[in-house]
């Protein structure tokens, strides 16, 4: 029997994960001895955690340059420049996903320690996500993941929309889980290996048997497709986003999604560069359709939870863009970090238009139908501009995160286009939807400027960590749709020697 | 580079300095709700601004070949392992940019002046409209009046961008920058208790119907980055010509400095092939086209001829600028634009913004050069436009739309000149009709304001208390606003004017004298370039040239009909009669902008040894052509011209009409009057061939095919039922039929089972879970099907 | 591994159903079935039956079962554990530790959070 050595589990180029899973565990416990009126500390030392989670990453991607891409765990984990750059916008993403839940559990009453460490617990997950080299890690950290968000769906105990919402969660997401698993099990019988390399090196050369092999890379597309959303893997999303509360709304459209991109990416550009041509064309027609599907549904929504559900499913579709040019060799490397940028602008937008949503929620849940931001520009200016800027940077208009974001994403296809006109297509179609989407989007601008709000309406009143999440989320919208170039470049950096 | 250069980018780092101080402590600048001090900041940064442009503009005098002043690196992208795609952020100081960045600061401040005190009596109207009182009021004049002053210099800074942007990629974001500054200055009043809703509506149409002309201008910049594989100018420039004979591979790789390309060099040696100045630089090869361009340009796996792209490029950017530049077929929302604040009217919907195609189209004429086709698009688009927005002109009876329409005929015209090649041309014309088409706007402004003291003064008067101004937009309601004795007349229609110009004489003077710079009266500064235009037109085409007679000569008429209305005659109203000269802040830009209307013309006098402006663009527009004079046209264009103006003065000026219920004297025509008086039913067009239509199909789309067909049909009724069908099929057979008869205890577990199956799958989810195995299923079949078999 | 090592596992998996299928049908088959409803009704000590048989448990129940799967799994991988205890070593030791420790977390909290007492 081999015993693993220290060398090859190599635990130091793991270690934000590990610390951040040690400090979850940790924190569950402590929590227990927090009275419950104090919940607030258990958030602060989840933020905590988080940070000096960060502090180790940072101590990590500074050193990255000088040592280069580590394998951990014998091989089932790779660090390198994509997964850092990951993990960073997972520790971000939790961050502000807390800030904004203090200030959201108390006023409707569902304020428990467990919802901050199911953070946590998500987080450890997506950072394995972005980590993983092997399908059975992927699977793993994919469990990891999913499980702590069907909790955080039926958050609140006492309504039912949020039991609804995390019943159909978890009831659908065991299915495309077993989907995935299945997809696993075929490779494995497909190349006699789990690992990332080892099936991208079976498959270049002669495959136990190929079509096993590909219909398994099909169904690892079902499992996680899925996670991000995409058509037809999406209907789940309305339902889970509307009944959720609306903080677990916000992390999970981000969370969820970045972390479920970071396997789809990685699993399909490194282990299976042979079969581009295969999953090329099914990522095309599955982003074309999610784009149509996302932006021309949204038109109709009513309620802001709702719309910004289906906006998340077009936002999926941005990203599939991106993939769908990472099948030719020459331009992954390019495609994907422009993926990863654009998962970086959306992240911060996506979360920051949730923050705004979470400021007028009222205290039972209600006040978040469209028609509920009339005249917001009036009582709550401030609120309001944010709210224009997120608007602005989700339908990419100049000059905000999101235009930047689809400029690279959009870019990257026409360049692949000299390739396939399929590129082509799917970049018109990109940006014929985007024009869509000024609709809806526009319509909360429309309301929150120029039509006349209840005098009377009354908004909860926003306690510092929103408005910290609030003005973080605003000003990364901006700086990065004015300074694109600051971490544009750390995405390319990190693609380098990664994918 | 000359050292003077540097200080570019204070060009808009001012403005914005205002935006910021406005901004953020505007109000607080208002410790005395009647202080004008944040139209004083706005004004002092407009001012720096165009002492900058002024000294940029000598520093060019002496180094004509101008500058590009770095800022920062915007974005670098690695495309290739070899090849790096950068864009700076970097100010293109050239010939072509400095004239735009002196009409836009210098017009823009004048219009900045006005504003202090145009902006301090509407604010003043409103409060009085909303009937607030007090510290309510106070705040409200803090607020209002700072933010307009924020919205105008961010503006100002957002059309500095777009001038000095040196890639099509600046130039994009300061586009889009300038049409949200117009968004939500068109939308200023949108709270306004009877107008709001109607101000909205106009600023929405005019976003919207420019992200059509944006979506034009997108496109463009797609295929010229894969074309050109650049959006910096120069370089799409220099690698497009460079195409021409070599191939698209060769020309990409190489750099401006390797291609030796400098447009300046390029005139120059065109100018020294012509050997003298003037005379035969007219000959300028402008008309001979570059001949076939057969170069395979690849798009995806597909390579195009050179010609087919360029020509769709350059119609694409066509599109965004008849977005921009309201052209047909989008120039509707111009007229409804003028629901903003006048200020606003004349500066961005009048000398500025709506100049930004014109400017887009004579910095890339290198690209239209290439593509005979699109110019002449270009020339016919404007020549019809200029003559359709005439028309509609002649029948209007509010003084601004009157102005709203003559702007769209006049960038007509300027379209059709840059179409023409004639680039010289529609930039002179630019620049002059920026200086009266300003005073017109401001002198209409005047007029609106004298008419609403009027008003107040006949309110004082009568004593009377009821309501507050009138909403008469309307035509159908103005016939019938006469019965109710206490409506005021609606201060912006002109059949409630008349003899102004005793009661307000700076205003009716100036406002004259820009009526007859538009309508080309020699010598003032309208007539040299409109002249130009013309004889552009005659030269290249004689459509052209008969379109753009036809709406000089009714332009001619319009403007007539309109002094004769409003300044001329019997005061129509009480207000009319009562009406006051506005304040010296209101008037001095007036005086100002009429001095430059009058002499605007020198900077570009037809003759030899002059022609400033041409020989100062050539530096920068590779295809700039000075036509020589033709008395001929000059001549004809001053009879068409003054056979305009006696016509109107006989129709509208020697016998006035007395009340303001008379009809106009040109209805007699009926229904073709009625027809321009509805703008030849253009809104009403578009309402039923396209908006109709579209939220028709979006319903359809929500509706039916999501919802009912979908979401009812598909999901509830042919996948349940199937699936309820099928599973009733499999197990009442065997339930019953099958296993009863033999073994009951697996048919009880059967049926148990499919009953738990059951109970679980309740709700929708089990659609959404079939749905997804359809998924499964499809990515199967076609992974098997293409791959495996 | 070759398909041929799966054949004992095969041919348990066979006989375990067969047995079953035997077991469950043999009486069935050999046996009288003259079923009357007395006979069918369930067995009360010979008292009428009041309601129906299956009666409904407390929610508690399956708490306490999903809960006990806590130690089920414990068991699970500890069996094999300490079957290999001398070849793994020092590293079994600390992996197992970790993992005993991940499951006494969530005993902790289950016991904190008074999951296991009845009222």
């Amino acid at each position: 029997m081999d015993i693993p050595t220290l060398e090859s589990l190599n635990l130091l180029a793991v270690l934000p994960a590990i610390i951040l899973a040690a400090y979850t565990g940790l924190l569950l416990v402590v929590d227990l001895f927090i009275p419950n009126e104090n919940k607030q500390r258990t958030a602060l030392l989840a933020i905590l955690g988080l940070g000096a989670t960060g502090v180790a990453l940072g101590v990590q991607i500074n050193q990255y340059s000088a040592i280069g891409d580590q394998m951990a765990f014998g091989g089932l984990v790779i660090v390198d420049g994509y997964a850092l750059f990951l993990q960073g916008i997972f520790l971000l993403s939790a961050i502000l996903g807390i800030l904004m839940a203090m200030n959201y559990l108390p006023r409707r009453g569902i304020e428990r320690g467990e919802y901050y460490s199911l953070i946590l617990f998500t987080t450890v997950g997506s950072m394995f996500m972005a980590l993983a080299n092997d399908l059975m890690v992927v699977f793993v950290a994919l469990e990891l993941l999913s499980i702590p968000l069907y909790v955080l769906s039926a958050f609140i105990r006492d309504d039912p929309g949020s039991e609804e919402a995390g019943m159909k969660y978890f009831l659908l997401g065991a299915f495309s889980s077993a989907f995935f698993v299945y997809g696993v099990a075929l490779i494995y019988g497909g190349t006699g290996t789990t690992s990332l390399d080892g099936v991208a090196a079976v498959l270049a050369g002669e495959a136990l048997n190929l079509p096993l092999a590909l219909v398994g890379m099909g169904l690892l597309l079902v499992g996680l497709g899925f996670k991000v959303a995409a058509f037809p893997f999406h209907m789940w999303t309305p339902d889970v986003y509307q009944g959720a509360p609306t903080a677990a709304t916000g992390f999970m459209s981000v969370g969820a999604k970045v972390a479920g991109f970071a396997a789809l990416i990685r699993v399909l550009v490194t282990a299976f560069p042979g079969a581009a041509q295969a999953w090329g064309l099914l990522v095309i027609a599955i982003a074309i359709l999610t784009m149509i599907l996302g932006n021309v549904t949204a038109i109709s929504q009513s309620n802001a939870k709702r719309m910004l559900a289906y906006s998340s499913i077009a936002h999926a579709g941005y990203i599939l863009v991106a993939l769908s040019a990472a099948q030719f060799p020459e331009l992954a490397q390019e495609a994907s970090s422009a993926a990863l940028f654009y998962m970086l602008t959306y992240t911060i937008t996506n979360l920051g238009a949730f923050a705004v949503v979470m400021a007028i929620e009222k205290d039972d849940g209600s006040g978040v139908e469209i028609e509920d931001f009339a005249g917001l520009a009036k009582s709550r200016p401030a609120v309001a501009l944010m709210m224009l800027i997120f608007m602005l940077s989700l339908t990419g208009l100049p000059v905000s995160a999101g235009m930047v974001g689809k400029f690279f994403v959009f870019g990257v296809a026409i360049n692949a286009a000299s390739q396939s006109v399929w590129l082509a297509i799917v970049a018109i179609v990109g940006v014929l939807t985007s024009v869509v989407s000024a609709f809806y989007y526009m319509r909360i601008v429309y309301m929150m400027y120029m039509r006349d709000g209840d005098e009377e309406a009354e908004y909860p009143a926003i306690k510092p960590a929103l408005g910290t999440a609030l003005a973080v989320t605003g000003i990364g919208t901006l700086v990065l749709g004015f300074l694109p170039t600051l971490l544009f470049d750390a995405a390319q950096r990190a693609l380098i020697a990664g994918l | 580079m000359q050292a003077i250069f540097a200080i570019a980018p204070l060009i808009i780092i001012l403005p914005f300095a205002g935006v910021f101080i406005n901004a953020f402590f505007g109000r607080r600048l208002m410790e005395n709700p009647d202080s004008p001090a944040p139209g004083i900041v706005a004004s002092v940064m407009a001012g720096g601004a165009f002492t900058v442009a002024l000294l940029l503009f000598i520093g060019l005098l002496n180094d004509p070949a101008g500058a590009q002043v770095p800022l920062f690196t915007w974005m670098s992208i690695q495309i290739s392992p070899e090849r790096t795609f950068v864009i700076d952020w970097t100010l293109r100081v050239d010939t072509l940019s400095s004239i735009m960045m002196l009409v836009v600061t210098g017009v823009g401040t004048l219009i900045h002046i006005y504003a202090i005190g145009y902006m301090q009596f509407d604010v003043e109207e409103n409060v009085h409209k909303r009937h607030l009182h007090g510290a309510e009021a106070d705040e409200f004049k803090r607020r209002y009046f700072s933010r307009f002053f924020t919205f105008l210099n961010l503006f100002l800074g957002s059309m500095l961008i777009l001038v000095t942007g040196n890639t099509f990629l600046t130039l994009f974001v300061g586009w889009e920058l300038v049409g949200l500054c117009s968004f939500l200055l068109i939308g200023f009043w949108n709270d306004d208790p009877e107008k709001g809703v109607a101000n909205a509506k106009a600023a929405n149409k005019a976003f919207i119907v420019n992200r059509v002309g944006d979506f034009g201008m997108l496109m463009a910049i797609f295929l010229l980055f894969w074309s050109f594989g650049s959006l910096q100018f120069d370089e799409v420039f220099s690698r497009g010509e460079c195409m021409i004979e070599g191939s698209q591979a060769d020309c990409i790789t190489l750099s401006p400095e390797e291609l030796d390309w400098n447009p300046a060099a390029t005139s120059e040696e065109e100018e020294a092939r012509s050997g003298a100045i003037g005379v035969l630089a007219s000959l300028a090869p402008a008309e001979e086209g570059p001949g076939e361009l057969n170069t395979l340009i690849f798009l995806g796996a597909v390579g195009f001829p050179m010609g087919a792209v360029v020509t769709a490029i350059t119609l694409l950017m066509l599109l965004g600028a008849t977005g921009k530049s309201a052209q047909i077929p989008l120039f509707v929302w111009l007229p409804d634009a003028m629901a903003g604040p006048t200020p606003v009217s004349a500066l961005i919907h009048a000398a500025t913004m709506v100049t930004a195609g014109i400017y887009m189209i004579t910095r890339s004429n290198v690209l239209f050069h290439m593509a005979p086709f699109s110019e002449t698009v270009v020339a016919v688009v404007g020549g019809l436009t200029a003559l359709v927005a005439a028309t509609i002109a002649v029948a209007q009876f509010d003084i601004k739309k009157v102005l709203a329409y003559s702007t769209i005929s006049q960038l007509g015209f300027m379209i059709a000149a840059v179409g023409l090649g004639g680039y010289v041309a529609g930039i002179f014309h630019l620049a002059t009709h920026a200086f009266f088409k300003a005073l017109l706007f401001l002198g209409s402004g005047s007029v609106i304001q004298g008419m609403e003291r009027g008003i107040l003064a006949g309110e004082a008067g009568h004593g009377d208390e009821h309501g507050s101004a009138h909403d008469d937009e309307h035509h159908a309601e103005h016939d019938d606003h006469h019965d109710d004795h206490h409506a005021h007349p609606d201060p912006q229609d002109m059949r409630n004017m008349g003899g102004l110009l005793q009661r307000m004489p700076t205003t009716g003077w100036t406002y004259i004298i820009g009526s007859l710079a538009l309508a080309g009266i020699v010598p003032l500064a309208g007539f040299w370039s409109k002249d130009e235009i013309l004889l552009d037109a005659n030269n290249e085409s004689l459509l052209v040239y008969i379109l753009l007679s036809v709406a000089s000569f009714l332009t001619a008429f319009y403007m007539t009909r309109q002094v004769s209305l409003v300044f001329f005659g019997q005061p129509r109203t009480d207000a009319a009669d009562q009406a006051t000269e506005s304040p010296g802040v209101v008037t001095i830009p007036l005086i100002i902008l009429g001095a430059l209307s009058v002499f605007g013309g020198l900077m570009n006098l037809p003759f030899e040894g002059f022609h400033q402006l041409g020989h100062w663009l050539e530096y920068s527009v590779t295809y700039a052509h000075i036509p020589k004079f033709n008395l001929t046209v000059a001549v004809i264009s001053t009879v068409v011209a003054l056979a305009a103006i006696g016509l109107g003065w006989l129709v509208y000026g020697r016998s006035p009409s007395q009340s303001s219920e008379d009809q106009d004297p040109l209805a007699s025509t009926g229904p073709l009057f009625g027809f321009l008086e509805a703008k030849w039913y253009w809104d009403e067009l578009y309402e039923a061939v396209l908006i109709r239509p579209f939220t028709r199909l979006s319903d359809f789309f929500a509706n039916t095919l999501d919802w009912n067909v979908f979401h009812d049909w598909f999901h509830d009724t042919l996948l349940s039922g199937f699936f309820v069908g099928g599973s009733q099929i499999m197990s009442k057979p065997i339930d019953q039929g099958v296993v009863d008869g033999t073994v009951n205890g697996l048919a009880n577990l059967v049926s148990g089972s499919s009953r738990g199956l059951r109970r679980i799958q309740t709700g929708f989810v089990r659609n959404y879970a079939l749905v997804v195995a359809l998924g499964v299923v499809v990515i199967v079949i076609f992974l098997v099907a293409r791959f495996v078999l | 591994m070759l398909i041929e090592q799966y054949l004992p596992i095969a041919i348990l998996l066979a006989i375990a159903i067969v047995l079953s299928l035997i077991v469950v049908f043999i009486s069935r088959i050999m046996g009288p079935f003259r079923p009357t409803a007395k006979k069918l009704s369930p067995y009360e000590s010979g008292m009428t039956p009041m309601g129906p048989a299956v009666r409904r448990f407390p929610v508690k129940f399956y708490l306490v079962a999903v809960l006990f799967i806590l130690f089920d799994v414990e068991v699970i991988f500890l069996l094999p554990y300490s079957i290999l205890v001398q070849d793994l070593g020092v590293y079994g030791l600390i992996t197992v530790s970790i993992f005993l420790t991940v499951l006494t977390i969530g005993f902790i909290y289950e016991w904190k959070k008074g999951a296991l007492e009845w009222e």
